[in-house]
């Protein structure tokens, strides 16, 4: 199947008027995965039985013209549990895990029907913005594979840009959904935080995280995400706000939008190629009848280290659950309980997951809570309102998604804080749990440049319609990376 | 040198709540280990928890009970540590906005009434069980894991040992009469942390205090704070310094003994909890859960003294515990008179209770069958004395005293037509009982009515045969 030729929409069809078996659709995507896994390594484990054997289920009972979603492979990043499949977190502390239970988002894409194809890559728990600290491997960029996918879900993004699948469900807790769409040319969108139940993503750091979607396109976006949102006894986070149909309406237009552009996101420390692709953005939405009005979000320059500080505490308590009793790495050979959970955490964490442990656990010490921890819940609130002053008075954020396209494997590993400044523009969206979008607005030197849209809290459908307008009025979701055997 | 003691109190008291504070699982003493559990319990990656309205509305229950301030702004808190018991490795409670604050309760020890304050209370979580066994393992018991725990804080306001055990009396009956939890310390659904300093009487500062954890009696709160506070006055009189540390009861000799010194305090990183969203309680939700409370042990002394005339002493004993006197109300409701019915709780009832080392409730009696009979005994188809055996007799058996009394024929004759027969035989039969009589010995009326009442087995109304005794007597 060439998932570059297809949409949701354009596969639905041939599913439904039978041109191909949804045991067929399983069968190419297997063979594309086993073809372009050796260049960008996007998947953890790919369920081969599992998928043939659900996807045999399905030609049985017949495709549901409605469903859209029906019988469609799709890739899952391994923070989200999945009942009877290996989920890892990218950690050998979970290595060979194997989840009793399933997800509320794959309790929901199982009654969409959609079949899961495999689980993808990821940093560690979900704590980066390269791919490069999963303890299993390295996934490449889809357009150039000495390149970084980016992360935290850079299997997913890779795995849906390469052609691979035609989506897949990331998490996005500082960027890690936005940000790998960026990197390689593809829609990613991080919901409003609540709109998605986080019952079993496996929690990094739980005021912040939440699952969204990869797709090529935009409406493929929307309609994803349909089929994941909505409240969920079990998570006390998600909010019963009403769930409409984000692609309803989606080619209204954006004629009328008021559009804000943060003067801090095309400042200092932003790429020139990337600043010119958000320019002409700029021009294209006000060609498309929107207004757009640069403003400032004054404290959006401390949210990089307000985030660490607050990620770095949620996870340094969430994380405690992997002490080795229960399930995951025991460490051999010790002697007490105190030996048990030592060596296995040791062990078990990676050093990014290790440093981010200790980062927190510091933050929220009796000694330095007030000056840390504290400080930064205020200056969150400070975030908040910036935002809040500026969608009293307009419809959507425009920016940059990241401050310069895909850098290279092994180039910023090694310097913990340039890889954490690469979030400056997606982190504060997460601190106000607002919805945000990267979709494709560009290329440098072959590599994709994103744009990120940004909308009021629950207002989804604005983003989607804008997203929708740019992509309608652009080509740049239509270039394909040379990758796979038909390029 | 002279010493005042104080004693402050943490009392952990577990709510019966259908399901657990923060997980669907259902609370259940005693059941199966591990079966009372689910993935949240266990801490599985991905889950998260919940909160159980019904645990948070007992907490607001115990709160408004015990006179405290209702925080109306609250969310909760996470506490960390490591340990087996407590698999997420965070307990999740209220470190920054507990339910109740600035309550009391009000205990009386020899005669002297005194109010003692309540710091503040807090809605958390219960943890796991741990046993060490002698074949070298650990096992984990996760069924008590998220129980809903109420934790009451005093005040300093303790000054004995005494005071001490009636402040836990006290918080026992009336937490037992809100209805959320059965207070059951042989079950450790009551633990008390006891805090013991002393200080010269007048000094401005209290003294260095010690601590004695997860105390599951009053009797050794009582023993342990009095002997602790001997034990400091006498390290201070040898001129010693009181270190912070924590001690343990032990009930053989009656000491307490050292575990562990206290070098500063733990470091459990406490920060609100992020899954969970912050709650306001509104004007609407304290009223309906006011509304909600039975009534207090207070209002029915009151009542029992007021409306239905009983003794002062009569109403506290009858309201010591939910159980006797949800017993008394059913048994007035049920047609007796409240002051036997009273008579025969306080008396018979609880000495059978004693003799026997049961509750209540474990006994075959009801509240009807007590009824009944009290009325057999108001309508004079029992006498008192038959009524001991009926008592037997319902307080063993599931038995319908009204039925029993008339299969075993111990209804009382009180018909003089059926007496007057028995009376003229036992008279002529006693000649010298009746010479007695008329030469003024009232002895020989018991005797002959003794004769009666052995002719008639015991059945014979006493009253009836006296009368009709009497009249025969002049007669003669």
């Amino acid at each position: 199947m060439d998932y570059f030729a297809n949409d949701l929409t354009s596969l639905h069809d041939l599913l439904v008027k039978k041109e191909i078996s949804v045991t067929e659709l399983t069968k190419e995507t297997l063979a594309a995965i086993k073809e372009r896994e050796q260049k960008v390594a996007a998947f953890l484990s790919v369920d081969e039985q599992g998928a043939l054997k659900q996807a045999a289920e399905l030609d049985q009972k017949g495709i549901d013209a409605d469903n859209i979603l029906a019988g469609i492979p799709l890739g899952i990043k391994d923070n989200i549990v999945t009942k009877g499949l290996t989920t890892t977190a990218a950690s050998k502390i979970l290595e060979n895990f194997n989840p009793i239970y399933d997800a509320a988002v794959i309790e929901k894409l199982k009654a969409a029907q959609t079949i899961t194809i495999g689980k993808t890559n990821l940093d560690e728990f979900a704590m980066g913005g390269s791919t490069e600290n999963s303890a299993f491997k390295t996934t490449k960029n889809a357009w150039d594979q000495t390149k970084v996918p980016g992360g935290s879900s850079g299997g997913s993004a890779a795995a849906v840009a390469a052609g691979e699948v035609v989506a897949s469900l990331g998490s996005d807790t500082g960027g890690s959904i936005r940000q790998p769409a960026s990197f390689n040319g593809i829609v990613g969108v991080k919901p409003t935080y609540g709109r998605v139940s986080r019952y079993g993503l496996i929690a990094f750091a739980s005021s912040l995280d939440q699952i969204g979607p990869f797709t090529r396109n935009v409406k493929d976006n929307a309609q994803l995400l349909n089929a994941i949102s909505g409240a969920d006894p079990r998570d006390f986070t998600s909010s019963k706000h009403e769930v409409p149909d984000f692609a309803q309406g989606i080619a209204a237009g954006v004629k009328g939008m008021r559009i804000a552009v943060p003067k801090e996101y095309l400042g200092e420390g932003i790429a020139a190629d990337v600043k010119k692709a958000i320019k002409d953005a700029i021009s294209v939405f006000e060609k498309l009848g929107a207004t757009v009005d640069e403003v400032s979000l004054p404290h959006s320059k401390y949210g990089v280290p307000v985030y660490y500080i607050i990620a770095s505490s949620e996870a340094s308590s969430n994380l405690q659950r992997f002490d080795g009793i229960r399930y995951g790495h025991r460490a051999q050979e010790v002697k007490n309980l105190e030996d048990v959970y030592v060596k296995s955490r040791s062990e078990g964490f990676g050093d990014e997951v290790k440093r981010r442990i200790m980062l927190g656990t510091f933050s929220l010490s009796a000694g330095t809570y007030d000056a840390f921890f504290k400080k930064a819940a205020q200056v969150r609130t400070l975030i908040c309102q910036d935002f809040a002053q500026v969608f009293a008075k307009y419809d959507l954020i425009l920016g940059p998604t990241t401050p310069t396209t895909a850098f290279g494997i092994g180039e910023d590993i090694k310097d913990p804080v340039t890889m954490y400044m690469n979030d400056i523009l997606t982190i504060p969206v997460n601190l106000a749990g607002l919805p945000g979008m990267s979709l494709p607005a560009g290329y440098s030197k072959g590599l994709p440049i994103g744009l990120q849209l940004i909308a009021n809290q629950f207002d989804e459908k604005t983003m989607y319609r804008a997203g929708y307008a740019f992509e309608q009025e652009t080509d740049f979701h239509k270039q394909v990376p040379m990758i796979g055997g038909q390029n | 040198m002279n010493f005042e003691t104080t004693i402050g109190l943490e009392v952990h008291i577990e709510m019966k709540t259908a399901s657990k504070a923060f997980s669907p699982a259902p609370v259940n003493y005693g059941a199966e280990p591990n079966t009372n559990t689910n993935v949240v319990d266990w801490a599985f990656p991905g889950v998260l928890p919940t909160i159980n309205k019904r645990a948070l509305e007992f907490g607001m229950r115990a709160a408004l009970a015990l006179h405290c301030d209702v925080t109306r702004d609250i969310h909760f808190d996470r506490k960390n540590y490591f340990y087996p018991d407590n698999p997420k490795a965070y307990q999740i409670t209220q470190a920054q906005t507990p339910i109740g604050r600035h309550g009391w309760l009000e205990i009386e020890v020899d005669g002297k009434k005194k109010k003692i304050g309540i710091e503040e209370m807090h809605v958390e979580e219960d943890a796991g069980k741990n046993t060490h066994n002698p074949d070298g393992y650990s096992y984990v018991d996760l069924n008590r894991q998220g129980t809903p725990l109420i934790e009451i804080v005093s005040k300093p306001d303790i000054s004995s040992a005494d005071e001490a055990y009636a402040y836990l009396t006290r918080l026992r009956q009336i937490i037992q009469f809100t209805g959320i939890s059965d207070v059951k310390m042989e079950e450790g659904s009551m633990r008390a942390d006891v805090n013991v300093s002393v200080r010269p009487i007048g000094a401005a500062e209290l003294g260095t205090r010690t601590e004695m954890k997860n105390l599951n009696s009053f009797e050794h709160v009582r023993k342990g704070a009095h002997y602790e506070s001997r034990r400091q006055q006498r390290v201070l009189m040898a001129g010693g310094k009181i270190r912070q540390e924590t001690r343990r009861f032990d009930e053989p000799s009656g000491e307490t003994i050292l575990m562990r010194v206290k070098e500063g305090a733990s470091d459990y990183r406490y920060f609100p909890e992020p899954d969970l969203p912050p709650i306001h309680i509104s004007d609407e939700w304290v009223q309906e859960v006011k509304a909600s409370i039975p009534e207090m042990p207070d209002m029915r002394r009151k009542r029992y003294v007021d409306d239905w005339g009983l003794p002062e002493y009569d109403a506290n004993v009858l309201t010591q515990t939910k159980e006797m006197s949800d017993f008394f109300e059913e048994t007035v409701a049920q047609g007796a008179e409240p002051k036997l019915a009273g008579n025969w709780l306080m008396g018979d009832v609880n000495a059978y209770l004693n003799a026997n080392q049961i509750g209540l409730l474990e006994t075959k009696l009801t509240p009807e069958h007590l009824a009944t009979m009290i009325k057999l005994i108001q309508d004079a188809t029992i006498s008192s004395k038959i009524a001991k055996k009926v008592f037997k007799e319902i307080v063993a058996n599931d038995s319908d005293p009204k039925a029993w009394v008339e299969k075993k024929g111990l209804v009382q004759l009180s018909d003089p037509a059926v007496l007057q027969p028995i009376i003229d035989d036992v008279l002529q039969n006693n000649e010298k009982s009746i010479e007695d009589f008329k030469n003024g010995k009232d002895r020989a009326i018991g005797f002959l009515v003794g004769q009666i009442m052995k002719q008639t087995r015991g059945k014979a109304n006493p009253k009836v045969v006296n009368q009709l005794l009497l009249a025969s007597l002049k007669k003669l």
